[in-house]
């Protein structure tokens, strides 16, 4: 798949596969075309080549294989003057699910945010923000979940909560793409794991061979060779 | 999953609407920018002509007419606005509503908000213009009605398209108004001979091109709109 944006390619060439309950880390410096592969991948932007399958089904063309796809991404994608319920309730309705209510209950329960269900969005923190995204993402349990940073802004229960959901969603056979710039959390969670620069896959590994530590060196090596990127490497506790 | 079924174009329209309205009601920003708007300019027209040169009763089309195709591009620019903040449009995007869905929720939003400033905005003329109340009236605001469809049809698209530029709140009046001028025109016509009390018949040939206008502006739009999305 290459998507460029005038004379410059923000995705160039990239061409993946993943099974269900793998689980794709993507590494990458600022600017590598990390953001710009999973807009592609969730169908918001339209390849120049190429084309994003989900269960055989072209993407783009086929609401049904959109309904598979469930996407947290850095903005909240929330509205502000509804209610966390409201929002992710909104988003049941929209897949179609039949008991809409007790869906976005659930979705809300899960990120242990239930407590808060009857707040207004713009009333609460930006993390707590974030885990009614994550809500609002997984409402329809999604097979193939794209996560752009979903970290960003989460505390520690959050993050608990995220990492319990992601593992559960992976058990029930959920594709995961998580964007991260943390190699640590990336690898604590990912089957697969990949480095991307300047909008090409440079490095891919399966994460079952992969030790962390040495991983993580390898990853700044390489970052810093391909560009002067120094400024976007944040590769977690263990660098 | 499995039992779950995405909503139709028209049951997907419905639910964006019912998001945009509930938004709308719980903020109350446009509705009252607009409908301030509307009041005062209406005020603003009654004192601003010699009465005993033109009648208040000869006045109120224009003034009708220029006050809410204005007040309906204040509530026109929230339309999309309300999207960008946080990207909610990216969600309705990845769902498996189409682009069409999205684009009619717009419009119906859009036009029951405009509805609502014009439950306000009409009663207000007749009150300051000394209009014929009872069925002179009720055909205004089927004229309106009519009128709004087209007006809503192109402001709707215009939103989504402005929404990203930077000069947002000059470009939508600007892609938007020439496109009003043919609606504006049939729909001003139609109502200078109703509130004169001349026979509906007389009013006929332009409400027909205004309806034409409409169907016109109604399916355009709507086909063009998810090539507004795209980046």
């Amino acid at each position: 798949m290459r998507r460029a944006f005038g004379r410059r390619r923000a995705v160039d060439g990239v061409d993946l596969s993943l099974n269900a309950g793998d689980c794709l880390a993507l590494f990458g410096p600022n600017g590598a075309g990390k953001t710009t592969l999973l807009r592609l991948v969730a169908g918001l932007l339209k390849p120049t080549s190429g084309s994003v399958q989900v269960c055989g089904h072209a993407l783009r063309d086929d609401a049904a294989a959109r309904a598979h796809v469930g996407l947290i991404s850095h903005q909240s994608m929330l509205y502000r003057a509804l209610t966390a319920r409201e929002n992710v309730e909104f988003a049941a309705r929209l897949y179609g699910i039949p008991d809409p209510r007790a869906a976005a209950a659930r979705a809300l329960e899960r990120m242990r945010i239930l407590d808060r269900a009857d707040a207004p969005v713009r009333s609460l923190s930006r993390g707590l923000q974030q885990r009614v995204s994550i809500a609002r993402a997984i409402v329809h349990e999604p097979s193939v979940v794209l996560l752009d940073e979903p970290y960003t802004g989460l505390d520690a229960a959050g993050g608990a909560a995220l990492t319990d959901m992601l593992h559960l969603l992976r058990s029930s056979g959920s594709s995961l793409i998580l964007v991260t710039h943390n190699v640590d959390e990336g690898l604590a969670i990912a089957s697969q794991a990949a480095v991307m620069l300047d909008g090409r896959i440079v490095r891919h590994d399966d994460c079952t061979t992969l030790d962390a530590r040495v991983y993580v060196a390898e990853y700044r090596e390489l970052v810093l060779s391909g560009a002067d990127h120094e400024e976007s490497l944040d590769v977690g506790a263990t660098a | 999953m499995s039992e779950a079924r995405a909503p139709g174009t028209f049951g997907a329209a419905w639910l964006v609407a019912r998001k945009d309205l509930a938004i709308e009601f719980r903020t109350r920003t446009a509705f009252f920018s607009a409908l301030v708007f509307a009041v005062l300019a209406l005020c603003i027209f009654y004192f601003a002509w010699d009465e005993s040169l033109i009648a208040p009763a000869q006045r109120a089309p224009g003034v009708l007419w220029v006050v809410l195709a204005f007040s309906a591009l204040l509530g026109l620019q929230r339309s999309f606005g309300i999207e960008e903040h946080d990207r909610g449009i990216d969600a309705l995007l990845v769902s498996p509503i189409s682009r069409e869905a999205i684009y009619l929720g717009k419009a119906i939003g859009n036009l029951l908000f405009l509805c609502a400033i014009q439950l306000v905005t009409i009663p207000a003329l007749a009150l300051f213009y000394n209009l014929p109340v009872g069925r002179p009236l009720l055909v205004v605001a089927g004229i309106v009605l009519l009128a709004m469809v087209g007006i809503v049809a192109i402001g709707t698209l215009f939103s989504a398209m402005a929404v990203n530029t930077r000069l947002a709140e000059l470009l939508l009046p600007m892609l938007s108004l020439p496109f009003f001028v043919p609606i504006l025109m049939n729909a001003a016509q139609a109502t200078t001979r109703v509130l004169a009390e001349r026979p509906l018949a007389e009013s006929w040939p332009w409400l027909k091109i205004l309806i034409a206008f409409d169907i016109v502006f109604v399916v355009a739009c709507t086909l063009a709109f998810p090539f507004t999305l795209e980046e």
